[in-house]
Formats: structure tokens, sequence, C-alpha cells
């Protein structure tokens, strides 16, 4: 099949779409209004549901109603819009519905700006909302990838029932690449969803609930859900690295950034250091075994964490090490993204006191 | 690979432009990036987005350091050259701007495209006056793969798709002059 020329949100809408999403609701924000747009084309097309919603508080809870139903559902958002859906997320992982969030993140804290940021690491990865919840989170770093894993949320998010987070930053929203596009699903290969509330139907009684009010019920639904994680920690865990093998500074990034950083790489190395990469592509799970396992060479002298944040997913790269390396940082906000020349004179920065500290 | 920065006034079709070389490039085969800069802006305001053709995969999509600017108005022109890298190339519209960069380490075609545009029947064409120039000064992408590209986006506007080519050749021309 040819490749076309997309943009990022018109990728994630195509990925959904063809992995059977018939549902999105929606409310403007930039830089993800293109989603939105592109889904109100194409749902009525092929027999689907769209709907501007009053709010995001409102899109979020229509999401938990038809996917509470069985429906494949998806709302989208930006940063601001996405801390006001965390109310339904959370309540959406206690009732166990699967469904996917987009968020294509934008400088914060506050209404912040529109450019290009990832200060929601945290939100996604901890639980932005209350309680002892987790989302499958997926960040893109490309326009491919956005089509293909938003086509994989929903099947990883049905299997675990358990939402799941696009995590990607305003540039993956911007972006125009050469995608190659997945056939379109049939309804009919989705896996039923026994537990769906999809009428009666001389079926059994089902129930959706996130008010669990008798602690000796709670408890064991906690527990139960935090089994699930595990089973996500143990399969679903990926990432992608390159010239980790003899590299003395592993850099790491995610999403757009991880292929600056992979550039500085290729520099780093044109000027004889030894230089690699990590680029979790689940943030959660957490690939921590990528970076135990660089940890454990001798070779490896420093990790540099590089986001568009003051700092969140080096916390993660800390506890995957686990004090076998020195783990530094380099971050700009605002909507700022690094170049080239930053990232590798951050690299040697670190090498240096790494270096410096032995 | 080659980096190209196309910058401009909202409405100078600096985006279709930047559009038109990603699509010409993926229709070689190549691999491509179109990243449009989007921020604040207003009506009127400037416009940019960066341009990647490469044959092998493309890490970073940026263009902070492009090995072509195209300048369509002269605050763009000012603002980006002196990112470009040494030895490249700078397209500015000379008949909006002026054409002295500061700096004789690149090389700079000073072509009058909205007049250009007008001989060839059409001042919005100028976008693909400065494509023309890009095309016979680098070989970032064939002649025939934007002309194609206009042919396709144009398939229902003939009369469009003339001026716009006419534009296209009338800028390979005037690259040929230097």
């Amino acid at each position: 099949m040819s490749k076309i020329l997309l943009h990022g949100t018109e990728a994630i809408c195509e990925g959904a779409i063809r992995n059977g999403c018939r549902a999105f609701f929606g409310y403007p924000i930039t830089p993800q209004n293109e989603v939105p747009e592109y889904m109100s084309v194409k749902m009525p097309q092929i027999g689907g549901v769209f709907v501007q919603a009053e709010s995001e508080v409102a899109a979020i809870n229509m999401v938990y109603g038809a996917a509470g139903a069985g429906v494949r559902a998806m709302t989208s958002s930006s940063s601001p819009g996405v801390s006001l859906k965390q109310e339904g997320i959370s309540y959406i992982a206690c009732a166990r519905i699967p469904c996917v969030v987009v968020n294509i993140m934008r400088a914060g804290p506050g209404l912040g700006g529109i450019l290009p940021a990832q200060g929601d690491y945290f939100q996604a990865t901890k639980g932005g909302g209350h309680g002892d919840y987790h989302l499958i989170v997926l960040a893109p770093c490309s326009v491919q990838e956005a089509c293909d894993l938003t086509y994989r949320a929903f099947d990883l998010s049905d299997k675990y029932r358990v939402p799941a987070m696009i995590l990607a930053d305003g540039m993956i929203g911007q972006l125009m690449e050469p995608v190659e596009l997945p056939p379109m699903r049939n309804l009919s290969e989705i896996p039923e969803k026994e537990w769906a509330t999809s009428g009666h139907y001389g079926k059994d009684r089902r129930i959706l609930n996130s008010l669990i009010i008798k602690p000796e019920e709670l408890e064991p639904h906690v527990n139960e859900l935090q089994k699930t994680y595990d089973a996500i920690y143990a399969a679903e865990r990926r990432f992608e690295e390159y010239r980790t093998e003899d590299a003395e500074i592993v850099l790491t990034a995610y999403g757009t950034v991880a292929r600056i950083v992979k550039s500085a790489v290729n520099e780093l190395r044109r000027q004889g250091i030894k230089a690699g990469c990590i680029r979790p592509i689940t943030l959660y799970p957490f690939p921590d075994d990528a970076y135990a396992k660089c940890a454990s060479r001798a070779c490896t002298k420093a990790f540099l964490s590089v986001e568009l944040s003051l700092g969140q997913m080096i916390e993660d790269v800390r506890l995957a090490v686990n004090g076998k390396a020195p783990v530094y940082f380099y971050g700009r906000t605002g909507g700022n993204v690094p170049d080239e020349s930053e990232i590798i004179a951050a690299a040697k920065d670190a090498l240096h006191k790494a270096e410096a500290a032995r | 690979m080659i980096r190209i920065l196309l910058a401009g006034q909202g409405g100078q079709g600096v985006l279709s432009a930047g559009r038109f070389l990603a699509e010409s490039g993926l229709h070689e085969g190549k691999e491509v990036s179109y990243l449009p800069a989007y921020g604040p802006e207003m009506r009127g305001g400037t416009a940019n987005c960066s341009v990647i053709i490469s044959q092998e995969e493309i890490a970073s999509p940026l263009c902070n350091v492009p090995d072509v600017l195209i300048a369509m108005n002269a605050p763009s022109f000012h603002k980006f050259a002196p990112r470009v890298k040494s030895g490249g190339i700078i397209i500015v519209n000379g008949s909006i701007s002026d054409s002295y960069a500061g700096r004789d380490d690149v090389k700079v075609y000073d072509v009058p495209m909205n007049d250009l545009a007008m001989e060839a029947g059409d001042i919005r064409s100028a976008n693909m006056i400065a494509l023309g120039v890009l095309v016979a000064a680098t070989s970032a992408v064939q002649e025939k793969s934007i002309v194609n590209c206009l042919h396709e986006k144009f398939v229902g506007k003939p009369h469009v798709c003339e001026v716009n080519e006419a534009a296209f050749r009338a800028g390979m021309s005037q690259a040929a002059k230097g």
C-alpha cells in the first residue's frame, strides 16, 4: 500500500477509525482542533457518532456512556482540557471501561501557552485523577506512530479493560509525514464485550459502576485493578533503543523530542563521543528494563533525560537506573523546543560531571 | 538531506508551497517531513514552515539551521537570514524586500516574485515562482514532481493550474539567470 501525507492529528483519527472507533466526543482547544474537525467529517460517513460537547467534562462522560455500552469511543483534548477530564477518567478507570483519551500537550501550567510541551507526564502516568488507578499511556514520536499507537490503544484498552491515553506533544499534532494506513477493520472482528451494558435482550443483568461504598467490596475491587496493572507491566512495556551497546552516555526522551535526541546522538558519535538513546514508547507501563540493562553495563557512565518539562520522566528513569549511574536532566518549557546543539552541550556536560564524580 | 525553511506573510502561500514540496518528495519515494510553525498568529501575521526531504529516515523534524531559506517578505528575510547554514541558499522576494543578508557565505537569489507572478497571470502564484527557483537551484525535488502535484491539486481548475505552472517555470528560468 502506498503512503500518503497526513497531519499527526489526522493520523490519530485514522488509527482510531480503522480499529473500530465509532464514537467521538470532544471540545475544541489548540493544538488539537484538527482531531474533532476530522472526526466531525468522518464519523457520519461511517455510521459513527460525533458530538461537540458543551465542555470537556461532558465529553469524557459521554465517552463513559458510549464505551460502557460497548462502543469503541474516544475523546481528545490538550493539557488544560485534559485536566478537566480527570474526574471522568478516574470514574471510567474504576468502572473498568475501555476507551481512548488523546492529549496533545501544550505548555502549562494553567491555561499556559499553545506551543508543544511535555508537562503532563506526571498527570498521565501517575493517575491524574483521584484514587489508585493507572492508564495505559502511549507516546508516539512520528505521524506513522501516531496512527499505529492509536490503533493499538483500542486493542490494549479492550484487552485489559483499562482506559488508554495517547500522550503526544503539540509538534506531533501539526507535523505532516508520510503514513501507511492500516486496513479498515471489520467491526465483526472485534471481540464481543461480555460486560457491556448494551441492552437486556434476554442477557443477564450487567452493571457498570464506580461507586463501591462498602469497604469489604472496594478493597478487593482495587486489588483486582492492581492485578491488571501488574499484568500490563509484565506484558506491555515497549521502547526503542539506539546505539546503547557501547554508550558512555545514554540519552532518553519520548515523543518528538526523542527524534531531536537521536539527531544529537548521531552528531555526538561523529565527534567521537559514545552516545546512545532510549525512547520509551509506553510511558505506563514504563520500560524500566531498558534502563536497568544499560545501567548494568560497565561502559555506561551517565544518563541524561531530555524533556519539554522541568523534569518529570526523569523520576522513572532514576527508579529504573536505581543508583547505578548518575541521571542528569535537560529540559525546556513554555513551548520552546531544544535544538540539537543544546542537547549535545547538555550531554557533554553530563558526561563531564559524571567523570569528575568518579 | 535538504532542510528548507519557507517564510512569509500569512496569505502568500508559504504553507501550501511547503506542502507541495513535501508531496513532491513523497511522490519520489523519499522521506519527507513538513512542520508548520503554529503560534498565536493573527491574520496578516507571519507564517513559516520547515520541510525536510531526505533519502534516509528523518530524525529531528526541526529546521533551526536550514540549508535553504525561502523568504517571501522583508521581515522573514531579516529574521531568518542569519540562521541559514554557511554555504546555503537564500531565495528572497525582491519585489517587496531588500536582499542584503549581511553575510557573504550564502548564495542569495534576489527574485521579484510578485512581479513575475503577475506576469504569469496571478500574484497569488508568487509561491510557485519561489519553488521554481528552489528546484532549479537545488534539485531538492524534480521539476516533473512539482508539475504533477500541481495537476493533481488543481484537477478541476485548469486555468489556475496553468497559471501556477507558468509561474513555476518562470521561477526556474529566473534561477538560471543567477
